[in-house]
């Protein structure tokens, strides 16, 4: 008995111990509840379904879909893109003019605008801002880190590399003048981009935001890239990675019509199937991307399912590096002829998709309505093979596993699609599959597939954002430098892209489209699919963009 | 005691060695990498191979693994390239680990809650019909795939009946946030309906993760009991004339817990792998999450520090398993 | 002529002693347990099934015969109807053709799995066990290093490690966990083997070490691994299903295998629970009857039951 008791006494003395321990850490620690002014004014809360983490904060260090509908919120460009449209239209520039040469652009500032920290927005602001994205060093300027600046305006302020950006002035407080070096289709559209957002000097002085450094494979990011401060309708709140939540609050001193939601906070959840059960459930008031296969059952159930139009383009590869039967333009051809697109964008896109004809779609500038089409036609393909010589055609066809894009909702099912149309024009397939990140692109940079699946979404709607980053190295993925023609294709869309004549550059383009699916052949563009974004019924005020979530703003949303 | 101890300490280490190049070949082995990852479809062949070398995984392997080395002794493991690149792998490591904390100490003190009363009183009543239907339920736990489990329960009570969330720690309800463990931060700012909805969040996926510990749980403690209750000692102490509660407590249970104890321990690993499949279906940001992300991005940094960490706690449950025999058995401590 | 015969006796000695207190024991009490009648019922029904399906199977299991009655855009799949009691799946295919000629793929994935782990652990378990020096303790610690890493994340590295994912990686991947758990199993009991009467006796006699290891040690070590397969044949059919939802499994579905079908079909699980429905329950009865097996041959090969 001796021995139980001990024993209860242990127990006892545990248990005191814990409540006491409990008792006194409860009190000191303070609940940091409603802290922020915005809450509780009526406005609401909006929670949106996010499909992934987002990078960092400092936009001009992102090159992701999460970052950028986040950044969306927080800043403003010097132009934009009018709501729902590819129109280009100033935004913190309430104008600007381009200079006949194309080498200078003049930016009037709207006035009044103030960062989220106190700081005034000026010309100065601007021309700093061009300053740090030029000024870049060190681990700043890998291409991991700075990818929009490097792949679209080149190298920086040492020189090392050219640049489109030379230099910004200050003409007065309220206009910036902007140089470039070469003429170019798509500087001012590249400035609408969510990584070119205008952010707070001073903010970024005190938080070191150029601070980036390697550390071993990979590389950190300063303290400001966790507290961006730019000129949005939104600031954030908190990011609270222990949640997988971020949340943004109003903000009350914004330029313009001030934002209705008193909070938007953004969900991470990376299952696609997961966002709409918390949809269902009420954790959520809407999410980007659903599957096609949810669009009508989610209207059934009273969702709002707004359908985007497609600014997207999934397309079939040719690669000519490893096959050389490739490089022969009939054997492309036939390829073209013996895949009924019509039949795979109806069975196994999403309703509204189309089609594509070239490699871009009809709202951006120089698309050309007479190229070259390649109707379903098996007998040719067939004839065109044998005139090749090539009647026994074999062929590896690469298509990834792990992944679904907004152009390509199930790779199996369109790899399968075109696979028997392609057995049927008498070629043999053998099929290779990797994992999307496992080995799949690895495999496409090295140049390995003969056939391959992928696909682009735009970022702006200027044929050098699609053709341009398609074939504008003759070192892609295509293999076109394998072609005498690879080369003069790209030599072709350089002098269009640094065409200053606006008129001239847009047929410039339309020769290009028109020669690539004449002439040229690279791969045979299959469709255009338009991706959607779905709310419960009570939200409204949202304005779907051709560009997808990095350019739609949560401003005008409200929630009743 | 302390030798052993040591001993035993010297031995991890070393295995943790091995076991960091292992790893560090393995990854590193893996097809595709965190270039591609990184530039999905915009990646131009030149931009790939500029990456590349810009990340320095152009170099021979063993220069990359001494530089990972010795970087990591000095406690840095460099930051995240895939999952929240830039951020400290410490970091990520630090800011998940308690959401795995929270739901594997719920699982297993469901398991433990359930599973030792539960083989106690099935072994006292050994052929029952109590003895079969647990029986049977344990056996069918262990047959169940943990991802259809949880899929299942999802199913019923978050889709179909709407009572529990189905998904993530928290609701947006604005908590404080302070250790990062969200049961306690509500108990220690009293912000008492945080404590409840993350209570809410935790019950569905515990109670998947809990189904293949309680099995074996129940399963060890069933057998453990059925033999005590066998020994000498025991039908000793019913001569005596002893209470029936004082023998199940002190002679039998006692005894009976030695096995119980390791199995508890050894259920580490197997809730570690467990997590990753319903941090999975319950977007539930732990550690397990962070894994599956990792190797779908190829997060190198991260997926050697999630890997050594799961190795070293797995190891230091099993120490401190071994170690608590002494406590549980007088006999062991001798040795 | 004297040792030869004296061998032969301890050759018989082992025999005898395996087969009379082990097998014909171990059978004796086998009888009374009904539980290992129902697992042998279900595995011996699975095996049966599995080796038959090519004629069981009403369709071709990868023909998308009822494909009309597939929309994506209105979500459905081809009901349950005459000639199709389980209906079609999303891609319309004949569900019960392939629930039934996926069980070839299971029992493959399973007996493989198990086959290539015990071969392992086999070898690593034998020199270990056998060889009590130096390399028992190099082989040891590799398996300790092995066993430190959660099964499953062990299978998923290896899984991840091959550039096409395909049946034969996830056997593999499910396959190498095993070999640690076999191999410290079969050390073990070889470990205790060694200093057993008999093969003190063997050794004495001047038997040849192999011979040892083979005729006497290995038989009357490996009762106890039989028990151990039967379960991890159970384990790894699971495995595999969870390597499958991982996105690490054979993502090329014209061979249909029940851990592939129920991992494929949690994306429309909550609006045709019934595609993950019965593939799931198929790998739960059959892994339930090996385990029942595994569990009632355990308890009657257990030495304290000998009574």
């Amino acid at each position: 008995m001796v021995q139980a008791r001990t024993t209860r006494g242990r127990w006892l003395a545990a248990v005191c111990l814990v409540s006491v321990a409990s008792l006194v850490l409860t009190g000191c620690v303070q609940s940091q509840r409603g802290r922020h002014p915005a809450a509780g004014r009526g406005g609401g809360t909006l929670t949106f379904g996010l499909e992934g983490q987002p990078k960092v904060f400092d936009p001009f260090y992102a090159a992701d879909g999460p970052t950028f509908v986040v950044t969306h919120q927080l800043f403003n460009n010097l132009v934009t893109f009018k709501p729902g449209t590819t129109e280009l239209t100033g935004e913190l520039a309430s104008g600007y003019e381009i200079s006949p040469d194309g080498l200078s652009y003049t930016f009037h500032l709207r006035k009044g605008v103030t960062f989220t920290d106190g700081t005034g927005f000026d010309a100065t602001t601007v021309c700093k801002n061009f300053a740090r994205w030029y000024g870049q060093t060190g681990a700043g300027q890998a291409e991991a880190v700075s990818q929009y600046w490097v792949d679209n305006v080149g190298g920086f302020s040492d020189g090392k590399m050219p640049s489109l950006y030379s230099s910004c002035a200050v003409q007065d407080p309220s206009t910036a003048i902007v140089r470039v070096s070469r003429t170019s289709s798509q500087f001012l559209e590249l400035l609408a981009e969510a990584p070119f957002a205008i952010q707070s000097p001073t903010a970024m002085d005190a938080g070191h935001a150029n601070d980036v450094r390697r550390q071993g494979g990979s590389f950190t990011f300063p303290p400001y890239s966790s507290t961006p401060v730019g000129t949005g309708p939104f600031k954030l709140f908190r990011d609270d990675v222990t949640n997988k939540t971020i949340e943004l609050v109003r903000n009350d001193g914004y330029w313009g019509d001030k934002a209705k939601l008193d909070k938007l906070v953004f969900k991470v959840i990376g299952d696609e199937t997961v966002r709409k059960q918390e949809l269902q459930s009420g954790g959520i008031d809407g999410y980007d991307l659903p599957s096609p296969a949810d669009w009508a059952p989610l209207e059934t159930d009273g969702y709002q399912v707004l359908k985007r139009p497609a600014f997207d383009l999934l397309y079939l590869g040719l690669g000519q590096k490893n096959n050389p039967a490739l490089r022969e333009l009939k054997v492309r051809q036939a390829i073209a002829y013996a895949i009924n697109r019509r039949q795979l964008v109806k069975t196994q896109l999403p309703e509204g998709a189309l089609v594509a004809t070239q490699f871009q779609p009809s709202s951006v500038d120089g698309y050309a309505n007479d190229v070259r089409a390649y109707d379903y036609d098996p007998v040719k393909a067939r004839q065109l093979l044998a005139e090749a010589g090539k009647p026994n055609l074999t062929v590896n066809f690469y298509w990834p596993s792990e992944v679904t894009r907004p152009y390509m909702p199930s790779p199996h099912d369109i790899y399968t699609a075109i696979t028997n149309d392609l057995r049927a024009a008498g070629i043999t397939v053998n099929a290779v599959t990797r994992p999307w990140n496992g080995g799949y692109l690895a495999a496409l940079d090295q140049g390995s597939a003969d056939l391959f699946l992928l696909g682009w979404f735009g970022d702006i709607p200027v044929t050098a954002n699609w053709s341009g980053q398609f074939f504008g190295d003759p070192d892609n993925r295509f293999g076109t430098g394998n072609s005498p023609w690879g080369q003069q294709l790209a030599n072709m869309l350089r002098r269009a892209d640094a065409d200053p004549d606006p008129a001239r550059r847009t047929s410039d383009y339309q020769d290009i489209n028109r020669k690539i699916m004449a002439e040229y052949l690279p791969g045979v563009p299959l469709a255009h699919s338009p991706p959607a974004i779905v709310f419960k019924k009570n939200v409204t005020g949202f304005v779907p963009s051709p560009m997808t979530s990095s350019e739609e703003s949560y401003g005008p949303v409200s929630v009743s | 005691m302390l030798r052993y101890t040591l001993r035993r300490l010297g031995q991890m280490t070393l295995v943790l060695l091995a076991l960091s190049l292992l790893i560090f070949v393995w990854l590193h082995a893996l097809p595709g990498g965190p270039v591609s990852a990184l530039l999905g479809e915009r990646a131009t062949p030149e931009a790939a191979r500029t990456l590349t070398s810009q990340l320095g995984l152009d170099q021979p392997l063993y220069v990359q693994y001494v530089r990972f080395l010795l970087s990591a002794l000095s406690g840095n493991f460099g930051a995240s390239i895939g999952v929240q690149p830039g951020i400290p792998v410490t970091q990520v490591f630090l800011e998940r680990f308690p959401a795995t904390v929270e739901l594997t100490v719920c699982a297993i003190t469901l398991a433990v809650a359930v599973g030792i009363p539960l083989g106690y009183v099935a072994a006292r009543r050994r052929g029952g019909l109590l003895d079969t239907l647990s029986i049977i339920g344990s056996l069918i736990s262990v047959a169940i795939p943990v991802f259809f489990l949880a899929f299942l329960l999802k199913y019923v009570f978050a889709v179909k009946l709407g009572v529990l969330p189905n998904s993530g720690r928290q609701d947006a309800i604005d908590a404080t946030r302070v250790t990062g463990f969200f049961v306690l931060d509500g108990i220690l700012t009293q912000e008492w309906d945080a404590v409840l909805n993350s209570l809410e969040h935790l019950v569905l996926p515990a109670i998947a993760l809990a189904a293949v510990p309680f099995s074996v749980i129940f399963r060890i403690t069933r057998a453990a009991v059925l033999d005590v209750q066998d020994e000498n000692y025991v039908r000793t102490a019913e001569s005596k004339g002893l209470t029936g509660a004082v023998i199940s407590r002190r002679h039998v249970l006692r005894n009976a817990m030695l096995p119980v104890a390791t199995t508890i321990g050894l259920q580490a690993g197997a809730l570690l792998a467990g997590a990753v499949l319903t941090e999975r279906v319950f977007n539930f940001p732990g550690i397990g999450d962070a894994l599956a992300l990792g190797f779908q991005q190829r997060d190198y940094p991260l997926l050697e520090l999630l890997i050594l960490v799961a190795a070293v706690v797995y190891m230091a449950i099993n120490l401190v398993v071994d170690l608590s025999y002494g406590m549980i058995d007088p006999r062991v401590r001798a040795g | 002529m004297v040792i030869t015969t004296r061998k032969k006796r301890v050759d018989e000695l082992a025999r005898a002693d395996m087969e009379t207190s082990l097998v014909a024991g171990a059978w004796r009490r086998l009888r009374r347990i009904p539980v290992f009648f129902v697992g042998v019922t279900i595995m011996a029904g699975f095996v049966l099934v599995a080796l038959s399906a090519p004629w069981l199977a009403p369709h071709d299991p990868t023909a998308a015969l009822l494909l009309d009655q597939v929309s994506k855009a209105r979500n459905t799949i081809p009901a349950p109807q005459p000639g199709y009691p389980l209906g079609g799946d999303d891609q319309g295919r004949d569900l019960l053709s392939r629930l039934l000629i996926g069980s070839r793929q299971t029992l493959l994935v399973g007996v493989l799995a198990t086959l290539i782990g015990f071969a392992g652990g086999l070898v690593l378990g034998t020199v270990a066990g056998a060889l009590a020096s130096w390399v028992d303790t190099v082989i040891m610690r590799v398996v300790d290093a092995m066993l430190s890493i959660p099964s499953l994340l062990l299978a998923v590295s290896i899984a991840a490690l091959f550039a096409h994912p395909s049946q034969l990686t996830v056997i593999l991947a499910v396959a190498v966990v095993q070999i640690p758990i076999f191999a410290r199993l079969l050390r073990g009991s070889m470990l205790a083997q060694r200093v057993s009467d008999h093969v003190l006796a063997a050794q004495a006699l001047g038997v040849r070490p192999s011979a040892v290891v083979f005729r006497h040690m290995l038989p009357n070590a490996l009762s106890p691994v039989i028990v151990l397969a039967t379960i991890v044949l159970a384990t790894s059919i699971i495995d595999a299903a969870a390597l499958s939802f991982l996105g690490l499994g054979n993502p090329d579905d014209t061979v249909p295998e029940w851990g592939q079908m129920l991992a494929r079909a949690q994306d429309v699980f909550d609006t045709h629970p019934e595609l993950a429905f019965w593939p799931a329950s198929c790998i739960i009865v059959v892994a339930l009857g090996f385990t029942l097996c595994g569990e009632s041959l355990r308890d009657a090969l257990d030495p304290k039951n000998r009574r």
